[in-house]
């Protein structure tokens, strides 16, 4: 088991280098010249040429890069042209961990309303039950993101004033913009569980499992979802990147200070090392997601293959 | 092997619902077991024959309650399963134990073998908790599984060893009656015969009752005293061993037999053909089932449904056939 663990972190390492190689091309790909931009629009030729000269722009490309990936190693991704601190710092003096605090949320709204929702599902196939919840599943999955937030703080905030319309601190500003993250996640989980369920209930063990006498809660639960909820689980492992990804409109519209509203300040500022450095955060935490969704695979499912 | 009735099956009818429509209406039914009654005598083995989807599964699951019976009885030591409530049924499942076809699926693959056993023996309180371990040992050996490997999972054993463990499980609370679904047809020949030898061995060493349900005559032939030939929900016929196969008397019978591969190469056996597809559930034929597809089919067969009647000369052989009072006349 240990040996998987570390087996499996080390795959990570291809996965990080691809990463941070598009991160870093992105700079360079991406129109106008950077040392332009951050020197300024009044900059004359020779400031851009020394500004272009202090970011390193001159050398060859993979000595830059290899430049880029020792700072990134130490917790250097440079200053931010916009307020002139570290980017690291921006990052993770607040933003960053309310980024992670909304998906976590989310993820959790996500789990606890779509597992629910696709047992009862699965439960009672076809009846009223299951069809009004995969209907709602199916609303759920179709509202954009931004239509749904902005109908939420009309109802709950501005008509019904329950919880505040914008703004983070306490836990009444999280209620909304963790539904919204949620909602498609836990409407794909509810799905999930609901197919993965039904395919589990039919097998021959959980006849056995009836034959031997068990009872109906201890058949569904114990033998039922323990082997149902192998697929969600990759299923929420992947929800949690998207959910990083729903981070920046959510954010925009609730007005949080988070990594998704970074991202849109930064590219509107064009705030290259900033929107390098968020991206690259973004891509580490969605892999380290990831590696610990494989990880649980194996907690949860003998079968799979260590090897 | 005694005359007293163990298992008493009675007009047992499994129809399951087609539902259609918007708001999931039952449409109608497709009558997979229909109307069937026969005796499963004690310490008896009795097979059910017949090819695919003629309920034969189905009869099994419907006995064990598994899926609940439309209609009819199933009297277990002269008491009617089905009236049971759900309470009193979880504790009548110590005395019926059922056997699956597949191997890889019937065992959970989250439990280890220990855990597998010793759910069913702490929910029927057979084995008080200390002693657990040691029996599960002793099922192990008995199904011959070394007793060091119950703490392995299923999937760490091979399709035979897996089905020796689903024996085991069966066995684990000391049931009376067995039923044996498809027990050894997802198994490789060679692991067919010691798995049917065991079988036979555990039931003189516990005075077991198997019904066995396959569609292999081979396999029936091997293990059975008597005998139960299904067609399209029905029985056709019911017989003991030897009488079935020496002269079998339903055509139906007759045709499925005579499918059997001879080892005998001088012997030429001529094989009789079916005509056609079996005929859907939903919709079967009126009057014989069989006469759509029956050799022998005259007027009557397509107007009157066939009652079950004896016909063996001394033993024991019944048959639903009109050609029988042809004959008779």
């Amino acid at each position: 088991m240990f040996l998987y663990i570390v087996r499996r972190i080390f795959q990570t390492i291809p996965v990080m280098i691809g990463v941070t190689l598009a991160v870093f091309l992105m700079m360079h790909l991406i129109p106008g010249d950077a040392a332009k931009i951050m020197a300024g629009e009044n900059a004359n030729p020779e400031q851009v040429e020394q500004m272009r000269e202090n970011l390193g722009l001159n050398d060859p490309l993979y000595e830059q890069y290899f430049r880029f990936i020792g700072n990134a190693a130490t917790g250097d991704l440079g200053n931010s042209i916009r307020t002139s601190r570290p980017v690291t710092q921006e990052i993770f003096d607040s933003r960053f961990w309310i980024t992670v605090q909304l998906a976590i949320i989310g993820t959790a709204l996500a789990v606890l309303f779509g597992l629910i929702a696709g047992i009862i599902s699965a439960t009672r196939k076809y009846s009223f039950a299951d069809v009004s919840l995969m209907v709602i599943a199916l609303f759920g999955l179709s509202m954009p993101n931004f239509w749904l937030g902005i109908m939420l703080i009309y109802l709950f905030s501005v008509n019904l004033g329950w919880l505040p319309v914008a703004g983070w601190g306490t836990w009444e500003h999280m209620i909304l913009p963790a539904i919204t993250l949620g909602t498609a996640g836990a409407a794909i989980i509810a799905r999930m569980t609901r197919s993965s369920m039904l395919e589990v209930l039919d097998q021959d063990y959980i006849r056995t499992a009836y034959a031997k006498g068990v009872g109906d809660k201890l058949v569904i639960y114990k033998h039922g979802l323990r082997n149902a909820l192998i697929p969600v689980v990759t299923v929420v492992g992947l929800q949690f990147g998207s959910l990083l990804g729903g981070a920046v409109v959510t954010e925009t519209v609730f007005a949080v200070n988070g990594l998704g509203r970074l991202i849109i300040d930064s590219i509107r500022a064009h705030d290259f090392p900033m929107v390098q450095g968020t991206i690259l955060v973004c891509a580490v935490l969605f892999v380290v997601v990831n590696t610990i969704v494989d990880i649980s695979y194996r907690l949860l499912n003998k079968r799979v293959d260590l090897n | 092997m005694s005359n007293q009735a163990l298992l008493e099956v009675k007009e047992l009818k499994q129809y399951f619902p087609i539902k259609g429509g918007v708001f999931g209406r039952t449409v109608n039914h497709v009558k997979a077991v229909d109307d069937i009654s026969f005796t499963v005598n004690e310490g008896e083995t009795v097979s059910i024959v017949g090819e695919s989807g003629c309920g034969k599964s189905t009869t099994g699951r419907a006995i064990l309650r598994l899926d609940n019976p439309y209609s009819g009885n199933v009297l277990f030591e002269g008491e009617d399963l089905i009236s049971l409530s759900k309470a009193q049924m979880r504790k009548k499942r110590k005395d019926l134990q059922i056997i699956f076809q597949d191997p890889y699926a019937s065992l959970n693959p989250r439990q280890t073998v220990s855990q597998i056993l010793e759910e069913a023996m702490e929910i029927q309180s057979v084995v008080p908790r200390k002693d657990r371990r040691k029996k599960i040992q002793e099922l192990l050996e008995t199904v011959g599984i070394g007793a060091h490997q119950m703490d392995r999972y299923p999937h760490e054993f091979s399709g035979g060893q897996r089905q020796r463990i689903g024996i085991a499980r069966a066995l684990s609370v000391n049931p009376k009656l067995i039923v044996c679904d498809e027990a050894v047809s997802a198994l490789d020949v060679s692991i067919q015969a010691q798995v049917l030898n065991l079988l036979k061995d555990l039931q003189r060493q516990f005075k077991l009752t198997y019904l066995f349900i396959s569609h292999d005559l081979g396999v029936v032939r091997h293990i059975s005293d008597r005998i139960i030939v299904m067609y399209l929900g029905k029985i056709v016929e019911i017989a003991d061993k030897k009488a079935l196969f020496d002269d079998p008397k339903h055509p139906y019978t007759q045709a499925l037999l005579s499918a059997i591969p001879s080892t005998n190469i001088a012997e030429k056996k001529e094989r009789i053909i079916l005509k056609g597809d079996v005929p859907s559930p939903i919709d079967p034929p009126v009057g014989c089932r069989f006469h759509t597809r029956c050799p022998y089919a005259f007027e009557r067969c397509a107007v009157e449904e066939p009652k079950l009647m004896n016909v063996g000369n001394g033993g024991f052989q019944q048959v639903a056939c009109h050609l029988m009072d042809e004959q008779a006349k």
